[in-house]
């Protein structure tokens, strides 16, 4: 009890919870999500943004690429539930990739499956890329 | 267009991604995330080495 009250007033703390809701740190995650690395170019971190847009956007693409499997919303299984919201990660680049109909085929080589993880990965390393996006934008990182 | 890489490739690839995305996020100064990102890369070839001798075992 004693530990936590004084973490609570500790400065380190205070400016954890006490950042301001501004506009950016709800912009910043939220284009970061639905573009990998917007989140940090709207911010002006240039070369973090381009290097985390290219990462995220060149495993995405490999991974379709490889015939890796999309998951759908309605997958019913808990793992194909968990494999939507790693593919859900990649924002625009998932939307286009159902809208488009990718990685939908029959999987007709072994290294298909690293395609699978590829996508899942992309996705999720962008869930991390837009919580680095807010924490620049409440101001707790360079 | 299919690409059906290598085992080996398609590990390397993912490490050099995984790797930058890690190295940004996890540190603040360019200096530390150029070698966090490093750091990165190097376990998971490492890992990559280690588990595929460690199967060589199992198999024999």
């Amino acid at each position: 009890m004693a530990n936590s009250s004084t973490a609570k007033n500790s400065p380190a703390s205070a400016n954890a919870e006490g950042a301001p809701l501004t506009t950016m740190a709800v912009l910043a995650p939220a284009v970061g999500w639905f573009i990998p690395g917007a989140g940090h170019l709207i911010q002006k971190r240039w070369i973090r943004g381009l290097l985390l847009m290219c990462s995220i956007g060149a495993m995405f693409l490999l991974g379709i690429l490889m015939q890796g499997h999309i998951y759908n919303p309605n997958g019913g299984d808990i793992l194909d539930i968990l494999g939507f919201v790693g593919d859900l990660g990649g924002g625009a680049l998932y939307i286009l990739a159902q809208v488009l109909n990718w990685g939908q085929g029959a999987i007709s080589h072994a290294t298909a499956d690293y395609g699978t993880k590829y996508l899942i990965v992309a996705g999720l390393l962008n869930f991390i890329s837009a919580a680095d996006a807010y924490h620049i934008a409440i101001g707790k990182k360079p | 267009m299919t690409l059906t890489p290598t085992h080996f490739t398609a590990a390397l690839l993912f490490s050099v991604f995984a790797s930058v995305v890690f190295g940004i996020t996890q540190r603040s100064t360019s200096r530390e995330q150029v070698r966090y990102g490093l750091y990165c890369f190097a376990m998971f070839v490492g890992g990559v080495f280690a588990a595929g001798w460690f199967m060589w075992i199992l198999r024999r």
